[in-house]
């Protein structure tokens, strides 16, 4: 039976969260048995930790050659994976290093490649994958006509189920790369510490141009740690040099895809709906009742944000 | 410098999509379509590298005859040359693009190959980095910051959490962040003499690996429950998130 491959992507003794959803992803198409999952170099405890998601099986690719992160290593290493182990589809999450790798991996196998699914379903032998077009206005259902297809997964859209706990067998891979064909180096990472960047995050408070000026965001930043999210901005504060380029959600931000987004003051631009429209929740509060973000809200308070958010957050950490 | 650029037209933000007759496609009646405006900072970034290092920049779209119009565009802000790889069917995926671009790729050698980092239209996300395979190109995607000397390419980007700083070297294939420049407005004269400027045409070829089933647009139900703004109204949002919503 051919196999379902998982890029799993290591954040220090655990995984990625969108390495978690990919595998459940798979769990849905195939039979456990049928799953592998494929690390970079990955330590003892983010491999075991596949296990609470049913996953047994995973070839850790071990070398000295990627020690430092390289897309084109990444994607020749997958390519002899797939090619010994008789895999036919390779599910990788679409966060920065999942766009940027899964085309690779596609063009290498030959293999028809669709991004930023928010649906996979086995129909008739193939898979039928959904996924958002024009900002998220429409939605394609679409499939791979090669052999071997490639999917990405839109993060926070397929929730990593835990399931039994499985015994996890790891199988070490060398594959035959050398230092030499490693063309783009990362000369130094630059951390923002201690802050929770929108692309990650479960919860977002976004703040808008309503907010008056840079020195009122204290209200978004207390908010949003109260409810423990990020802290998200519109284009107007970001052009504004209120906040940085890292915050701005919206179609030339980040697309971001919550269980939680709250707009505050933000009054709903298409170009900003395009980045938050698949939140789970959408809370808006504005003190013009015809904002068009309202249009897009699950739950809504038309009024003054610097009187209403105070409140809010005051409610919110007494509930804890 | 000969800094290949590549571009494509998409309909305006704004535009309300359609399903079109054949269910797969967006019915273009009345739309308006405009360069995707993140080839924009990529046509931007080739024009001042070329400004600073001599050389020419080529615009280059996989797309219908009415694509003419952004490689005019492209020429009137600074371009020497374009091309238009012509198909007038309206279903190809990426992997088609990707092949037609790296055909002309390979006849013309260009030192960089720019791309804006998505288009909006799909917002697929995956050109640049299958051209960059396809012609076995070190890339590097979403670039904010650039600094070319020699052959030596030093860029940025922003990565969940931070901000990378990589080194690579010429040739090689670049996607483009917003932000990385402030793209200039032709002036009339220019529009005017790009209008005559020749455009190298050639027929697309290839496959798709890709295939559109169909295409709807999603029936999104929001509870879409707004309240005013006295202290209950806020104690019922927090209810509401807390047992209904379950999100706090």
């Amino acid at each position: 039976m051919s196999k379902i491959l998982v890029y799993l992507e290591a954040n220090d003794k655990q995984l990625k969260r969108t390495s978690y959803e990919a595998i459940t992803a798979a769990m849905s198409l195939t039979s456990a048995d049928n799953v592998l999952g494929v690390i970079i170099n990955g330590n003892a405890d983010a491999i075991n930790s596949v296990g609470n998601f049913g996953l047994a099986n995973v070839i850790n690719v071990k070398s000295d050659s990627l020690s430092n992160y390289s897309v084109t290593g990444v994607a020749t290493a997958i390519k002899e994976v797939v090619n010994v182990n008789g895999v036919s589809t390779i599910l990788f999450g679409s966060n920065a290093t999942g766009k940027e790798l899964a085309p690779r991996v596609a063009v290498k196998l030959s293999a028809g490649y669709i991004s930023d699914c928010v649906g996979l379903a086995q129909n008739g032998g193939n898979i039928t994958a959904t996924k958002p077009v024009y900002a998220g206005k429409a939605e394609v259902s679409c499939e791979v006509t090669s052999n071997i297809k490639v999917f990405s997964l839109r993060p926070n859209v397929f929730t990593a189920k835990e399931s039994s706990a499985a015994n996890v067998i790891s199988t070490d891979f060398t594959p035959n790369i050398s230092t030499d064909n490693l063309k783009v180096k990362v000369k130094s990472v630059v951390r923002n510490e201690g802050k929770l960047d929108v692309a990650e995050a479960d919860k977002i408070v976004t703040g808008g141009r309503g907010l008056k000026g840079p020195e009122n965001f204290n209200i978004v930043e207390d908010l949003a740690k109260a409810i423990g999210g990020a802290v998200g901005a519109s284009r107007a504060v970001v052009d504004a040099g209120w906040r940085p380029h890292g915050e701005q959600v919206g179609q030339t931000g980040k697309t971001v895809s919550p269980n939680l987004y709250v707009a505050l003051a933000v009054s709903g631009a298409v170009q900003h709906l395009a980045g938050m429209s698949g939140s789970k929740i959408i809370v808006a509060i504005n003190k013009d009742k015809d904002a068009p973000i309202f249009k897009v809200a699950d739950y809504g308070i038309v009024g003054d944000v610097f009187d209403v958010v105070p409140k809010l957050t005051t409610q919110i950490k007494a509930m804890a | 410098m000969n800094i290949l650029v590549c571009i494509s037209r998409v309909p305006d933000t704004v535009t309300k999509i359609v399903v079109g007759a054949d269910g797969k496609n967006i019915d273009t009646n009345g739309v308006k379509f405009i360069l995707n405006p993140y080839d924009e900072f990529a046509l931007e970034e080739g024009l001042q590298l070329i400004e600073k290092n001599g050389g020419e920049v080529t615009a280059l779209t996989v797309g219908n005859d009415a694509s003419v119009d952004i490689l005019r565009t492209a020429l009137a802000m600074g371009a020497e040359k374009a091309v238009h790889v012509k198909t007038n069917d309206t279903n190809f995926d990426s992997f088609f693009v990707a092949q037609n671009i790296a055909t002309v790729a390979k006849e013309l050698n260009p030192d960089l190959i720019l791309f804006g980092r998505q288009s909006i239209d799909f917002d697929s996300n995956q050109l640049a980095s299958m051209v960059a395979e396809i012609l076995e190109l070190p890339s590097v995607s979403v670039v904010s910051k650039l600094e070319i000397s020699g052959s030596t390419v030093n860029c940025e980007r922003d990565i969940e959490g931070g901000k990378e700083i990589l080194e690579t070297s010429l040739p090689c294939l670049l996607s483009v962040q917003k932000g990385i420049n402030e793209p200039r407005y032709p002036k009339l004269p220019q529009i005017m003499k790009a209008k005559s400027k020749p455009i190298d045409n050639r027929i697309a070829t290839g496959n798709n690996l890709t295939n559109i089933l169909k295409m709807e647009i999603p029936a999104k139900a929001r509870v879409g429950k707004i309240l005013g703004d006295s202290d209950a109204d806020i104690a019922e949002l927090v209810r509401l998130l807390h047992e209904d919503a379950k999100v706090i």
